[in-house]
């Protein structure tokens, strides 16, 4: 960064393993977050909380999930849109059994119920590996949606076959439902997201993580220095869940308001893959740096043609929105296959020595 | 008790019942799996050419059927059409090679199957945009009706879809086996590094290897279109083709057929027979279960080549 680490002498263990060793980058990030909860709810409109900062913190965390699982532990899957189905189904069927829960428990909830999905879908991965994989996972993304779908049980007996949030209350600010504000259920995201991502930064720097990071590695290099490879990818594919589920919850609770399987096909399941390809795999923040990606690109697309006074027809706009989207991830891909996480990384290598070449 | 009878019993005296029906329903399961192996072939001959799982293949098929209808639509002859088409499969094969797969070389597969995804995104605008996304008919000149033979119906459009099939198999084995290039394609898919320093120029390797499978996405165009109509669904026959590809083995052939005709079957059976019994439209993930289930006896698939692990 454009200032300088010099003189900063880390004397304990402690302060060399901190998240941030730097004190100026802790500072940073802080005052981010503490921006991050303060600003947006004062000052953005409707449409920025609605359309772009809500879907970005529920995707970040879909996303996160998965670079656990596929970044971290690399098991590749191709289920995400099924196991957030489960975490919006089963966060449906909890709070209208127990209206009086607290509506984040329910969330939570949620997430170990779709962690112990998760976990049945990844026993096949002790069997099989890499693509076969993928494809097996992609089981897993079918039967469940087809599940909800069939049995009418999961929507409440509802006719429409969806599932609406219900009005849901925190100390008195309604969270979920038609009267919530977007304030309000812009700070709760953030506030889930952002305490997740503490813990799974927390998670993949300690024991679990490095057991992940050895199984992706070479999993049989790994099985003999001692790592259990049954239990490390269990608990890959349950945490992974976990996150995706509470992710499933919020897309539902706090962005769509009500949804029925159509909102978690496959092509959810390939989204967010891109979210954490186009961020960066096995790293936390590229997770959220994807999701802003795959968010903000097809608003961007939708918008510029408007703003360049271009009447474009309906059908042409979308056909030219696939074809950028694609285009922009080849040459995302081409450019640096590592991610966007790798590409702030060098930025912060850069800026460190700036003004000097070395 | 009653579901297990249900599920056990009753579809079995079912067949034995009627057998006329189980030998139509046989005989549809057959058809339909050999259409998914006309999409698997494409993706096998990929990976075992160049390791990449080439998620693009299924808009491949929708974009080769959609320029054939296109251009007949235009006024060319069907001949003169399906020569463009495959000139322009081959020019994609090119162009693939050059501006995805090139600069991408040496990344993990992970990146490259993402890449194909990319690629997919980018094929399907672009087809869409040159001949128009409403649903187009492809008449081939074959009836889609059934004619009996000693009473069994039997469809005229499975029954050239299973025939093309199965000269399209062969050619591709001769190609493989016998030609100087098809020894050549299996050098590279036995070790890169190897077939280069023999001399085998990989990059004409790759560009061969997706202008064939662009041809093999032409048949299945015209097969699934004449079936179908051309629309954006036949994008998604892709996601049908999975299965059949982990069933049969990434790397066989011969597998990608023998997949499609369990899975065809084993669908077609699963629907008739026991689909009722949990509400029907049980071919969207049985045939997943079903690949499922055969990779946990055999985790490289029926025909794929053993994985042999060493640390």
């Amino acid at each position: 960064m454009i200032y300088r680490e010099a003189g900063q002498f880390k004397t304990t263990y402690a302060a060399d393993q901190a998240i941030f060793p730097i004190p100026q980058d802790r500072v940073v990030v802080v005052a981010l977050v503490v921006l991050a909860f303060v600003l947006p709810p004062l000052a953005a409109s409707e449409y920025w909380l609605q359309a772009i900062l809500i879907p970005f913190l529920v995707y970040a965390l879909a996303a996160l999930g998965l670079n656990l699982l596929t970044g971290y532990a690399g098991q590749l899957s191709l289920g995400t849109g099924g196991f957030m189905a489960v975490g919006a189904y089963s966060a449906f069927k909890l709070t209208t059994a127990l209206p009086g829960l607290n509506i984040v428990a329910v969330f939570f909830l949620a997430g170990l119920l779709t962690a112990g999905v998760g976990l049945l879908f990844g026993l096949p991965s002790l069997r099989i590996k890499g693509f076969y994989l993928a494809v097996a996972t992609l089981a897993a993304q079918f039967f469940l949606l087809w599940l909800f779908n069939k049995v009418p049980w999961f929507v409440g007996y509802a006719s429409s076959g969806t599932i609406t949030a219900p009005a849901r209350a925190i100390l008195g600010v309604q969270v979920t439902g038609p009267a919530a504000t977007a304030q309000a259920r812009y700070v709760v995201a953030l506030a889930i997201a952002a305490g997740l991502a503490l813990f799974a930064k927390n998670l993949v720097r300690g024991r679990v993580g490095r057991a992940w990071m050895a199984i992706r590695d070479r999993d049989i290099a790994a099985e003999i220095i001692g790592i259990r490879p049954l239990e490390t990818k269990l608990l890959a594919f349950g945490i992974s869940s976990f996150y995706c589920g509470v992710a499933g919850a919020e897309l539902v609770f706090l962005f769509l308001g009500s949804a029925e399987t159509l909102a978690f096909d496959v092509n959810q399941s390939f989204l967010v893959l891109f979210m954490i390809i186009i961020g960066g795999l096995g790293s936390v923040l590229g997770s959220f740096l994807g999701a802003a990606f795959i968010v903000l690109v097809p608003i961007l697309l939708t918008n510029v043609p408007r703003w360049l006074g271009l009447g474009l027809p309906v059908a042409l706009q979308k056909q030219i929105e696939l074809m950028v989207f694609g285009g922009l991830i080849l040459f995302f891909l081409i450019v640096e296959p590592r991610g966007l996480a790798r590409l702030w990384q060098l930025t912060k290598e850069k800026l460190r020595l700036w003004p000097f070449p070395h | 008790m009653e579901l297990a009878r249900a599920a056990l019993i009753g579809p079995f005296a079912d067949m034995v019942a009627n057998p006329r029906f189980l030998v139509e329903v046989l005989i549809g399961g057959v058809a339909a799996g050999l259409m998914y192996s006309l999409v698997a072939l494409g993706f096998v001959l990929i990976f075992k050419a160049s390791g990449v799982f080439n998620f693009a293949q299924g808009v491949m098929v929708l974009f080769a059927a959609l320029t054939l209808v296109g251009l007949m639509e235009r006024g060319a002859p069907v001949w003169l059409a399906l020569l463009l088409t495959m000139a322009v499969m081959v020019a994609l094969a090119f162009a693939i090679e050059r501006v995805v797969l090139r600069p991408l070389v040496n990344q993990p597969p992970i990146i490259l199957f993402m890449a194909t995804i990319g690629l997919s995104f980018f094929l399907e605008g672009f087809g869409e945009m040159l001949w128009g996304a409403n649903v187009k008919r492809l008449d081939i000149g074959i009836p889609d009706t059934s004619f009996a033979v000693r009473g069994v119906l039997v469809n005229r459009l499975e029954l050239t879809a299973a025939i093309t099939a199965a000269v399209l198999v062969t050619v591709l084995a001769v190609f493989f086996q016998r030609t100087r290039i098809g020894r050549a394609l299996r050098a590279v898919a036995d070790d890169h590094a190897a077939a280069l320093s023999i001399g085998v120029p990989l990059k004409t390797i790759w560009v061969v290897v997706w202008s064939v499978s662009g041809l093999v996405a032409i048949v299945a165009g015209i097969m699934w279109g004449a079936k179908s109509g051309v629309q954006f669904s036949l994008a998604l026959i892709a996601l049908k083709a999975l299965p059949v590809l982990i069933l049969g083995g990434f790397t066989s052939v011969p597998g990608a057929v023998a997949g499609g005709l369990v899975i065809g079957v084993g669908e077609k059976l699963g629907e008739v027979y026991w689909g009722p019994l949990v509400g029907g439209a049980i071919e969207n993930w049985f045939a997943y279960v079903l690949a499922l289930v055969a990779l946990l006896v055999r985790p490289q698939g029926l025909f794929g080549e053993r994985i042999i692990e060493r640390v």
